[in-house]
């Protein structure tokens, strides 16, 4: 590949925020049918890159070189013209359209329904990509809804093709079906610049790789001839961590559910389905999945946001179904939803309001209805500096605090309230490697201490790497939870669904 | 290229600040609307901004500052607890209609006892009446999941029908000689709720204002509810995962909405008014929504709107009488201020950036 003529080159691009830097000097290439990662932690500025290439941002300086012309494209659609096309993390689909609709939306000329369906068609069948036309998105699982959004790039025949982070709402099933149509796109003479922090995939699937650290190339590699952890230091820039547990024997049933079903409340929401399972004192239930297969209604049914019948959900012996989320906090039962802003915390009120949000009861900020501000302050400066939260302070404003930072403090919130059921849902979700160490080990050495948790999470390795025992959610449905230890990918894979009815592509 | 940028955080300065631009720009462009409709700019804003307070006749006019503030001050308060939750009574003048008629009906179905406790049972039932004709729209809402907006707007002119229909029919005083409306309770003492002190203009009424705003002002600051209401504005579904019920904070916001709302007709009909009449409500109960924003929904801010907003109605009455202003033109002025106050809201989150753009939009 590497006496080809570069497709794309970049070269000294720098493109800076008020207050940071987002890329210093970054210089790589990519040639036709090569399949370039790019690689770095939360923050590191890929995504930066990506939207300069893509139209989206303008660079301070630098240029940028396609087919030895040069490419400054203004705006996406001059990018797509040239020929890019790009996959984004998070989907930007309407529930209620079709497939077809949806596609049609994106297009600058789209064709009439009826020869867009049949365009769809033909493409889906050439790439391996099972999609039909008339399906309501609203009903697509995360997996078809990516391939939508592929579908849509691929109708514009890019010359090269930016995935960003592809793969984190796939079963491992999923992604092999996608790597072989991305493997058949390099072969046609696709270029594909695939953004990841997973470094397996990585080695598996690219030809060359760029790692990006703090805005700046910190080191270039071929992904197959390195090693994952090698690469994994260069991203982080530190030797890393591993947590550390300590073997123990799990204690008395704390949680216990009995045919747990719950109508989900969004629309487009997924129904919890029959679910039974028991969690002891010290002990780590993993629940990976799929996003969007019941995961935060399961959190919701829990933490008491939506309740459930007589009988479902069980607490050190208590029927607590019917509770709401403040006399089941008292009880110690504490949650700490995916989406930070909005839900685990209020984005406009200062981290000391926060902090009163869900400590009113257990911190005993609330005496008789009078809140006690001073001790919420106290107790929102205990979770900065325990949980090495970095804000000037507790009057802060939360969604002043970058996404790493909020999360450390909504994980610090609740371990600190020294919980006998924690649920958590995607922990470290864009925490840097470090921060995502030291919360897990948080979450370890709670259990520990004899709390009982439920770690929901779309990051295989973190579950495999904390939890006793693994269970997927699927459809709605939990599957048999199995001990951690010795589970394959294949097996791990398998319990979250398989490929959900999908096919390899037809190479 | 003017652009905004979003804040990293809300700006507390320009918070405080936009109350008094805005009041400069209604004046400025206040100003300029009389001068197109060839009344002298300068005379006009000082009529209504200066002669009520400093004028020859300030000593009749201070008083009338209190009895028009009062009523919006009451309904402001209530109201801004609601529009702080997300919830938007807008029917407080039906409400305030209510009370006035639940109030003035009770004393009137005394009438003519002469005992200490009519006054006190009407000051419950004024603040039953709006409460209840509140809770039509929250029960609704809660229920059927309609909206509130409408639902309470709406009530307003089935209040006004209902008032008509008393001020003609059941509450008509039978020694009126056939005019519509009701006896004048005024004249009864036991239901008369008198000036506490003489010529001050200051009645239960001011009393009960002031109440309301410590009421809110402890509320909103140290209290679990207070909390709930602000958190539930700010991020619903993290007011719901810390534990507030949404439901019931519908019916609590609509309710003690409704029930000041009602409070002030109560005290209005008692009072100032002192008799039920086809058009005995003026529309207090719409200015209370300009009061409660141009008080920035706080407290001590509706307290400080409530009265430059009476200062605009008895300034643009006497504007009206000395200047020959139409009162169109007056509700245009008030209606400017609650225009400015919004627009200028927007750099509390947003500040101004001059120059090109370093990003292609």
């Amino acid at each position: 590949m590497t006496d080809t003529k570069p497709f794309l080159a970049l070269s000294g691009l720098t493109k800076a925020y008020p207050g940071v830097v987002a890329n210093s000097d970054v210089s790589l290439s990519i040639a036709p049918g090569e399949v370039h990662a790019l690689l770095g932690e939360n923050g590191a500025g890929k995504s930066t890159l990506v939207k300069m290439i893509y139209g989206l941002v303008k660079p301070d300086s630098g240029q940028m070189q396609m087919n030895g012309a040069p490419f400054a494209p203004s705006e996406p659609r001059a990018a797509r013209a040239a020929g890019v096309g790009m996959v984004f993390q998070h989907f930007s689909l309407f529930d209620a359209l079709s497939v077809a609709e949806n596609i049609a939306l994106g297009m600058e000329n789209a064709p009439k329904m009826g020869a867009l369906s049949q365009q769809i068609r033909d493409v889906s069948d050439i790439y391996g990509l099972p999609l039909s036309p008339d399906r309501v998105v609203g009903d697509l699982s995360a997996g078809e809804r990516q391939r939508v959004e592929i579908i849509r790039c691929l109708l514009q025949e890019p010359k090269l093709l930016i995935m960003d982070e592809p793969t984190s709402v796939l079963t491992p099933q999923e992604v092999e079906i996608l790597f072989k149509t991305l493997r058949k796109l390099s072969a046609e003479g696709t270029a594909i610049l695939y953004i990841s922090h997973k470094l397996e995939e990585i080695r598996s699937l690219c030809d060359s790789a760029t790692i990006l650290r703090l805005g700046k190339v910190v080191g270039e590699c071929t992904p197959a001839e390195t090693s994952a952890r090698d690469m994994a230091e260069m991203m982080v820039g530190t030797v890393l961590q591993t947590p550390t547990r300590a073997g123990k024997t799990p204690g008395d049933v704390v949680l216990d559910l009995k045919n747990l079903s719950a109508k989900s409340p969004s629309a487009f929401g997924m129904p919890l389905r029959d679910i039974s399972v028991q969690v002891r004192r010290g002990e780590i239930l993993g629940i990976g999945g799929v996003a969007g297969n019941g995961q935060d209604e399961l959190l919701a049914a829990l933490s008491g946001e939506t309740l459930s019948a007589q009988g479902m959900v069980s607490f050190q012996g208590r029927d607590v179904g019917l509770l709401g989320p403040t006399p089941r906090r008292s009880m110690g039962i504490l949650t700490a939803p995916e989406e930070r802003l909005g839900h685990a915390a209020a984005p406009d009120m200062s981290l000391t309001e926060n902090a009163m949000l869900t400590g009113a009861e257990r911190e005993g900020l609330d005496k008789g209805g009078m809140l006690n501000w001073p001790a919420a302050r106290r107790f929102a400066e205990k979770i900065i500096a325990d949980f090495d939260v970095r804000t000037p302070g507790p009057g802060n404003a939360a969604r002043s605090l970058s996404g790493g930072n909020l999360q450390k403090f909504v994980i610090g919130r609740e371990v600190l309230q020294r919980p006998d059921l924690l649920v958590v849902n995607q922990p470290t979700w864009g925490v840097d490697a470090s921060a995502a160490a030291s919360i897990r080990q948080a979450l370890l050495d709670l259990a520990e201490n004899g709390t009982a948790l439920i770690v929901i999470s779309q990051d295989l390795d973190e579950l495999m790497e904390i939890s006793d025992r693994f269970a997927a959610l699927n459809e709605g449905r939990l599957s048999e939870p199995r001990s951690a230890q010795g589970l394959t990918v294949d097996e791990i894979g398998l319990m979250m669904g398989g490929a959900h009815g999908m096919e390899v592509a037809h190479v | 290229m003017i652009r905004l940028e979003k804040r990293p955080e809300p700006s507390r300065a320009v918070s405080l600040a936009t109350p008094v631009l805005a009041v400069l720009a209604t004046m400025f462009f206040g100003g300029l609307l009389f001068m197109i409709l060839g009344k002298p700019p300068i005379q006009s804003i000082l009529t209504i901004f200066w002669e009520p307070l400093f004028g020859e006749f300030a000593f009749y006019y201070r008083p009338q500052l209190l009895i028009k503030g009062a009523p919006l001050v009451l309904i402001a308060i209530g109201l801004s607890l609601g529009f702080k939750a997300g919830i938007w009574n807008i029917g407080a003048e039906g409400q305030y209609i209510m009370g006035a008629l639940f109030g003035a009906g009770l004393g009137l179905a005394f009438y003519p006892l002469d005992a200490w406790y009519i006054f006190p049972l009407m000051v419950l039932a004024g603040a039953f009446g709006g409460w209840l004709w509140a809770m039509i729209p929250a029960f609704l809402k809660v229920r059927f999941g309609t909206n509130e907006i409408l639902v309470s707007l709406m009530l307003v002119y089935v209040a006004e029908q209902f008032l008509a229909s008393m001020s003609l029919g059941l509450l008509k005083n039978p020694e009126g000689f056939g005019f519509p409306g009701s006896r004048n309770l005024q004249q009864y003492d036991a239901a008369f709720n008198a000036e506490l002190i003489e010529g001050s203009g200051m009645h239960w009424g001011v009393v009960a204002a002031l109440i309301a705003v410590i009421f809110a002002y402890v509320l909103l600051t140290k209290h679990r509810l207070g909390f709930a209401i602000r958190v539930t504005g700010e991020a619903p579904r993290a007011a719901k995962f810390s534990g507030v019920n949404p439901m019931r904070l519908i019916l609590f916001c609509m309710g003690m909405s409704g029930l000041l709302a009602g409070l002030a007709g109560m005290f209005e009909v008692a009072g100032p008014a002192g008799q039920v009449t086809i058009d005995f409500n003026v529309g207090y109960g719409f200015t209370a929504i300009i009061v409660a924003f141009l008080g920035r929904l706080h407290p001590i801010g509706i307290l400080l709107a409530g009265g430059l907003m009476a200062l605009t109605y008895i300034g643009g009455d006497i504007a009206q009488s000395n200047l020959g202003l139409p009162a169109a033109a007056i509700q245009v002025f008030q209606g400017m201020l609650l225009f400015f106050l919004l627009a200028l809201d927007m750099f509390t989150n947003y500040r101004l950036r001059f120059g090109r753009s370093a990003e292609a939009v």
